[in-house]
């Protein structure tokens, strides 16, 4: 089979005019970005510079507005204010540069298709409404499986599938789509131990690849282990940076306010400074 | 009456029942796939909104024919009239729900009732009119195929090819958008738009249905065909064909059954075939139907039973349970003083190691693979090699015996 699992495989089809033109401008960069459900800003005025080849955990409480964020960066909520750049373009012109894999809950599992079918839809932009599924398309949305662990249950229908199957699906169904930037709203939440090693690898190598993740994140246990980088928000953002200098105690207790108890934020292992 | 039927079948009971049955054929085959995306997409009653806004439309249509002098039966003038009200009730069912706090449901019972309500007026006032001859209007409520002509058969061949075109070639965003519409608008799909389309064709079809079954019933042909089809595959693709086939199907029979006896009303039948078909898969389909299910679910608890009753064999437990003594004595495991048979404590004392294999296997490997797999049914040997099995028995040591 021509296809290896190796990312460095994947990363030579990449059009090469597309990756190299504006690879050092922020992957994402957002301006003063207000959304608003109603009368009650859910993000107010945030701005944000996701370093290039980063990879960035979004953290925040519930109802602070971390997937609100991504979603209003990406068009898919409405902004009422504010500008979002993709490697220094406007993010309507940049959206084939970009895989978002949405929080899982938010589709209904039994509808009718296959674990293979879900990747394929990954190919939508190479597709379009006419092209034929090939063989060397199935090929690259089994290679996708394959480095999530997946590939024995392509011929699954996804509802039979656990909640961690389920969110590596739908991460399967991201590389697919061969991006330079990975946007992830809570790929851990509700996974067991094996799904979030096999994300967490998978999400390193991207880094390795030269390639830029952002994640909406929960769990500040793991933040030190997997992330370079922090964005803090509470609505307004509170602080952003590397995650040695601005994942602090201090920081925690500014975003969660009493939410969050001065012994837990003992417990975490934060950088010493 | 069954050579009437038979004759009805093979289009040999008149010019008229042909046209009807191929007609409907048709009408079902561009219903039954075009409404798949409708079902995926739960937006099933909006297509019921649609329907009742034609009316109007017809009313509309006919009184501006006759006001400037022509025939007020026109069909195409008629099909346009009602294309145009159906459309205006779907922007109005959009727009309540995008610019005012009320649920879909709500937008779609006001829109629903207001224009049909408004057709309604309209029909009455064309009864009372003198002028053009206004017999049939009423056919648009529940269909009608006493004066199908030709020319009704090429609309609605025309009209449903087209039909057909557009769902093959939309199928990818359509799934797209019903599956995960987040994902799809990140992946390059103008959701709104597509949308616009699925209602637009939802709409098409209800419009060249409107004769044939009425604008009653036409939501009938829209949804329970793909229903069906879903009892059969797991796959959008074929959720299509069946839905297509299913509706052709219907409306083929339904037509040459109408046809086989006065007075059998042509729309309300096809719905009927179809409604058959619904409940013959709802019961029979090999997966998803409900006897499968019943069935799963009667040997799970069966297999539940067995393994409960083993253990409490290999516990030296007393049991109680009617159901598990039943499922172990009609398998020779105990006799009928419930005391263990020979091969009842063999069988015993395999499922005791069993469970201590598994006890041992789940702190070894305390992965998703092997702890995923545990559930106090599954024998251990279907999950490891004999090497591994090896392995745990010699932290377990020698199996025990069960006595009686």
């Amino acid at each position: 089979m021509a296809i290896a699992a190796e990312p460095i495989d994947i990363a030579a089809r990449r059009d090469p005019s597309a990756s190299v033109v504006n690879l050092r401008d922020s992957p994402l960069a957002v301006h003063e970005l207000t959304v608003s459900y109603g009368e009650k800003p859910a993000v107010f005025s945030v701005d944000t510079m996701v370093p290039p080849q980063s990879m960035t955990a979004i953290i925040g409480p519930n109802g602070a507005g971390k997937s609100t964020l991504l979603k209003a960066a990406l068009g898919i909520v409405p902004r009422l204010s504010g500008r979002v750049t993709v490697f220094g373009q406007p993010v309507e012109k940049a959206m084939h540069r970009i895989a978002y894999v949405p929080q899982r809950a938010s589709v209904d599992w039994d509808f009718p298709t296959r674990v293979i079918d879900v990747v394929l839809m990954g190919l939508y932009r190479e597709l379009g409404l006419v092209r034929l599924v090939r063989r060397n398309h199935r090929e690259r949305a089994l290679s996708c499986l394959e480095r999530v662990g997946m590939a024995d249950f392509a011929d699954r229908q996804i509802g039979q599938l656990s909640g961690g199957q389920q969110q590596r699906v739908f991460l399967a169904r991201a590389l697919a789509q061969n991006a330079d930037l990975y946007l992830l709203d809570e790929p851990f939440a509700g996974v067991d131990a094996a799904t979030e090693k096999a994300i967490i690898d998978v999400l390193k190598s991207l880094k390795a690849e030269q390639r830029t993740v952002v994640c909406v994140h929960h769990d500040l246990a793991t933040v030190a282990d997997y992330f370079d980088h922090v964005l803090l928000i509470n609505v307004r953002k509170i602080a952003e940076g590397p995650v040695a200098t601005v994942f602090t105690g201090e920081n925690l207790q500014k975003t969660y306010g009493g939410r969050l108890a001065t012994t837990h934020i003992d417990q975490l292992k934060l950088p010493v400074g | 009456m069954s050579s009437i039927f038979l004759n009805a079948l093979v289009l040999q009971s008149g010019y008229n029942a042909a046209l009807v049955a191929l007609g409907a054929a048709l009408l079902g085959i561009a219903a039954g796939s075009g409404g798949t995306f409708l079902f995926l997409r739960k937006r099933a009653l909006v297509s019921d909104a649609v329907a009742h806004a034609t009316l109007p439309g017809v009313g509309l249509a006919f009184m501006i024919m006759v006001a400037f002098g022509g025939d007020g039966r026109n069909l195409i003038g008629l099909l346009l009239g009602s294309a145009v009200t159906a459309g205006l009730g779907l922007l109005a069912v959009e727009w309540i729900t995008r610019r005012t706090r009320l649920a879909e449901d709500a937008a779609i019972g006001a829109v629903l009732s207001v224009f049909f309500g408004v057709g309604i007026v309209f029909l009455t006032i064309i009864q009372s009119m003198s002028s053009g001859n206004q017999a049939g209007l009423e056919g648009f409520l529940l269909g009608s195929t006493a004066g199908m002509l030709f020319r009704d058969a090429v609309v609605i061949a025309v009209g449903g090819a087209l039909a057909v075109a557009v769902v093959i070639l939309l199928r990818r965003p359509m799934t797209l958008v019903a599956f995960d519409t987040e994902f799809a608008a990140t992946a390059g799909i103008n959701v709104r738009r597509m949308d616009l389309a699925m209602m637009g064709l939802v709409m098409a079809v209800t419009v060249i249905g409107l004769k044939l079954v009425g604008l009653i019933l036409i939501v009938a042909m829209l949804i329970i065909p793909p229903v069906t089809a879903r009892f059969w595959t797991e796959r959008t693709d074929r959720v299509i064909w069946i839905g297509g086939a299913v509706g052709g199907v219907s409306g083929y029979l339904g037509a040459a059954i109408s046809a086989s006896a006065p007075n059998l009303p042509t729309g309300p039948i096809i719905v009927l075939v179809s409604f058959g078909l619904f409940v013959l898969s709802l019961l029979f389909a090999p997966r998803r139907g409900m006897l499968a299910a019943l069935f799963r679910r009667r040997r799970f608890q069966l297999r539940v039973h067995r393994r409960q009753g083993l253990l409490a064999l290999a516990h030296n437990e007393p049991i109680f349970d009617r159901l598990t003594l039943s499922v172990l004595s009609r398998e020779g495991l105990i006799r009928q003083d419930q005391v263990p048979t020979e091969k009842g404590r063999a069988q015993a004392a395999k499922a005791l190691r069993d469970e201590k294999r598994w006890a041992v296997a789940r702190q070894l490997y305390a992965d998703e693979a092997v702890e995923g797999r545990y559930d106090g049914l599954t024998p251990i040997e279907t999950v490891l090699t004999w090497d591994e099995i090896a392995e745990i028995d010699r932290v377990i040591g020698p199996p025990t015996a069960i006595l009686s």
